[in-house]
């Protein structure tokens, strides 16, 4: 045990300090929040200079309205990236002239005629550039909404009809269990825990397994394995290096969960700083409807009301001691389990090249422990979900789609108890493939050549 | 007194045998030589003495008594297959191997900065493996496979791969190894270094042992009873007067212009009567026997196990 300590030590010390470890431990969240947050990032950059519009409108006969008699002041809402200037009684060949010649950005021309005049309606810009999407969208949007609430006003619809108009539906599950106790529960919240952390589980064995056989045909073709073998155990050696890159791959999930939660609530802080401004924006054009007589709701459009305390209900009603608890050990268990046959495969081969025969058994459980989990997280009860939750080689993945609905008790003890005895018979077996097959060099190994192996003595 | 033994040692690979029934006797305190040709069995019986691999039939032992698992702390070990990892800085692996071997962390280094001193590699530690020559791995892979201090040696194919100034040096400190008492077991192919180091061998060849014993008494076996003569003189000479005991064999001049005889001694043994004989007849310089080199007892004893 001493020994195995040392290689433990040396598994886990040459990979953290790695260059590539620790850039990807850093950068792993960061890339994955800069995903997230640069979108939103580059589109305020974008639009920090002050944009300024005239905005002209011209009557059905085709005069130049003049400023007192100008119908959308207040439609258009003012920013710091974009201010919309009325000019009144100016000529269509005059906003040319203002575009081309003064700061203007561009020149919105709007014919009277044309507002009511169906269900199509164009209006003219004029500008010495391309006009940026947001700029048209703005400008489209804050003139739909112009119209759509003349409109209304035009068939008589009141304020009370159109509130009436909006309806919210909600569905409330309410499950049943055996002792007739009624508890309700969210199912997306529980598909999500479950979707996530069976993926995890599934990442860490493919990504750290695949590690352990790199590892052990890394050994091999350096030729140290004669060396150290001498030392301590074949088994041992294994052993040190699953359980060091297994500690490696804790490490570097930890330091993920840690940097996550921090830019998550980093994040999470900038966006709702953002939704708020943009929220006090969308009040303007409400109060000039109301100003009007004309009802508010349906200008803005819709915000997604969450009910923020039914939320943090669902989540607690999840038994977190449970699947913190399974994910745990399922993380570990899967991994160990197939650490294993990573590890016998790296024995059985000279390099790399030559994995791709031996990794097919391996692959193939995991890739149906993916499928089968999609299955899983909509029919957690299924026979499917049930079997494939049960069978050691798919049970961490799909196991843990499962966990957010309560298991019976009696599947997760079957289940892990199958596991843990599957872990240690292949460890054993990898053990005895490991051994005969890091002394082999030169020697294509095929199925049947390892099968002898387990009789050498 | 044999400190180390393998006996009728049997291991059997799923389609050949790799040993047959082999047995050595390492005496204490003796360099002992295991040849034989490639894939004769060296490497099986050495995988089995450090216990890398297990006997189908036989068994090791240490002191007179089997070998069990803490005799392996007792042994060094450098083998054929030889490496190191790449990336690793040259004192960090040194230092993780010992410790694998048992020794603390503070003895360890100790030591390792003697050996370092004495090999001239006092500024190697903290470089990195891949940044060395073969040559420079080697000798770090020699050092830790006799850190620990074992008392038995195994050494296969040590001093392939390097100069001969490095050659040379390796084999001076096998030499003090044995000075202090320690046996080593080498096993090589490289017949100089046998005639040189060894004390005794045993010959491997497909499977079999097929020659043991002490190097002297081996080469002694194998020699062709020939002497061989320097000496200024007339050649006819030399040759009326060996006529029909000895066989002239060969002659010629050397290049220092000295005459030289090879003489076949046919069934007579004394070398002192040819040379009272030749004194009377020739000036000779030097009379020597001629002994067969190990790498002629190595090519007879091979072609002779096989017919």
């Amino acid at each position: 045990m001493g020994k195995l300590k040392y290689i433990i030590a040396r598994e886990y010390t040459t990979r953290v300090r790695k260059k590539a470890f620790i850039v990807m431990t850093i950068l792993g969240p960061v890339l994955f929040a800069a995903l997230m947050i640069a979108p939103a990032w580059i589109a305020q950059v974008e639009d920090n200079d002050l944009k300024e519009i005239a905005v002209i409108e011209i009557d059905n006969i085709g005069k130049p309205v003049p400023d007192s008699l100008m119908i959308l002041k207040g439609v258009f809402e003012n920013s710091k990236q974009l201010k919309f200037t009325f000019l009144g009684s100016t000529t269509y060949s005059q906003a040319e002239g203002i575009v081309r010649n003064t700061g203007y950005y561009a020149a919105l021309i709007v014919r009277h005629n044309v507002l009511l005049s169906g269900d199509k309606v164009s209006v003219e810009v004029l500008s010495k550039k391309q006009l940026s999407y947001g700029v048209e969208a703005q400008i489209r949007s804050a003139l739909e909404t112009y119209i759509y609430n003349r409109k209304l006003v035009a068939y008589n619809v009141t304020a009370d009809i159109l509130k009436s108009l909006n309806t919210k539906v909600y569905v409330v599950t309410t499950k049943i269990d055996s002792e007739g106790a009624k508890g309700q529960g969210n199912i997306n919240i529980k598909r999500g825990v479950g979707y996530f952390s069976g993926f995890l589980v599934y990442i860490f064995i493919f990504f750290f397994g695949a590690q352990v056989m790199r590892g052990v045909v890394e050994e091999k073709s350096n030729r140290i394995l004669e060396v150290i073998i001498t030392s301590v155990k074949p088994f041992q050696l294994m052993m040190g290096k699953i359980i060091g890159i297994g500690m490696v791959g804790l490490t570097q999930f930890l330091i993920w969960v840690v940097l996550s939660l921090f830019i998550f609530f980093g994040a999470e802080a900038f966006m709702v700083n953002r939704k708020m401004a943009s929220l006090q924006t969308q009040q303007q054009p409400t109060e000039l409807f109301q100003s009007k007589s004309l009802p508010a709701q349906n200008t803005a459009p819709p915000i997604e009301e969450i009910d923020v305390s039914a939320f943090m209900k669902d989540i607690y009603e999840i038994d977190f001691f449970v699947v913190i608890g399974a994910f745990l050990f399922y993380f570990i268990g899967g991994y160990l389990l197939y650490a294993a046959m990573f590890a016998a495969i790296g024995a059985a081969v000279d390099s790399e090249t030559d994995t791709q025969q031996f990794m097919l058994p391996v692959t193939i459980p995991l890739i149906v422990s993916i499928i089968v989990m999609m299955n899983a997280i909509t029919n957690p009860e299924g026979q499917l979900a049930f079997w494939f939750s049960i069978i050691p080689f798919t049970s961490p993945i799909v196991m843990m789609a499962r966990i957010g609905f309560e298991i019976p008790w009696h599947q997760l003890v079957l289940s892990t108890a199958l596991l843990i005895a599957t872990f240690i018979f292949m460890t054993w077996f990898a053990g005895k493939i490991y051994r005969t097959g890091i002394l082999m060099y030169g020697k294509k190994t095929g199925y049947k050549e390892i099968i002898k192996w387990m009789r050498y003595r | 007194m044999t400190f180390f033994e393998a006996r009728n040692i049997t291991k059997k690979f799923s389609t050949h045998l790799a040993l047959d029934n082999v047995s050595i006797h390492v005496p204490k305190g003796s360099i002992y030589g295991l040849l034989g040709p490639n894939g004769a069995g060296k490497t099986s019986l050495i995988r089995i003495i450090n216990r890398i691999t297990a006997p189908d039939s036989g068994e090791v032992f240490f002191d007179d008594r089997p070998m069990n698992e803490t005799d392996i702390s007792r042994i060094g070990y450098l083998p054929e297959e030889r490496g190191l990892y790449k990336k690793m800085k040259v004192g960090e692996q040194a230092l993780y191997l010992a410790r694998l071997k048992g020794l603390s962390k503070a003895d360890a280094i100790s030591r390792l900065r003697v050996w370092f001193e004495k090999l001239e590699m006092n500024n190697w530690w903290d470089k990195k493996i891949e940044e060395l020559s073969k040559g420079m791995a080697q000798k770090v892979q020699f050092i830790v496979s006799m850190l620990h201090e074992p008392e038995l040696l195994i050494l296969d194919e040590p001093f392939s791969g390097f100069d001969p100034v490095n050659a040379g040096l390796l084999k001076q400190e096998v030499l003090k190894q044995k000075a202090l008492g320690r046996t080593i077991i080498l096993s090589t192919h490289d017949m100089a270094s046998v005639e040189e180091l060894c004390d005794y061998i045993t010959l491997i060849n497909k499977s079999k042992a097929v020659l043991e014993g002490k190097v002297d008494d081996i080469r002694a076996k194998y020699k062709s009873n020939k002497f061989e003569i320097v000496y200024s003189g007339n050649v006819g000479a030399l040759s009326g007067a060996l006529a029909g005991n000895y066989l002239l064999e060969a002659s010629g001049i050397k290049d220092n212009g000295h005459s030289y005889a090879i003489i076949g001694m046919g069934n007579r043994q004394a070398g002192n009567d040819l040379l009272k004989l030749l004194i009377s007849v020739v000036d000779i310089h030097s009379f020597r026997e001629i002994l067969p080199s190990m790498n002629e007892v190595f090519i007879a004893a091979v072609r002779n196990s096989i017919n």
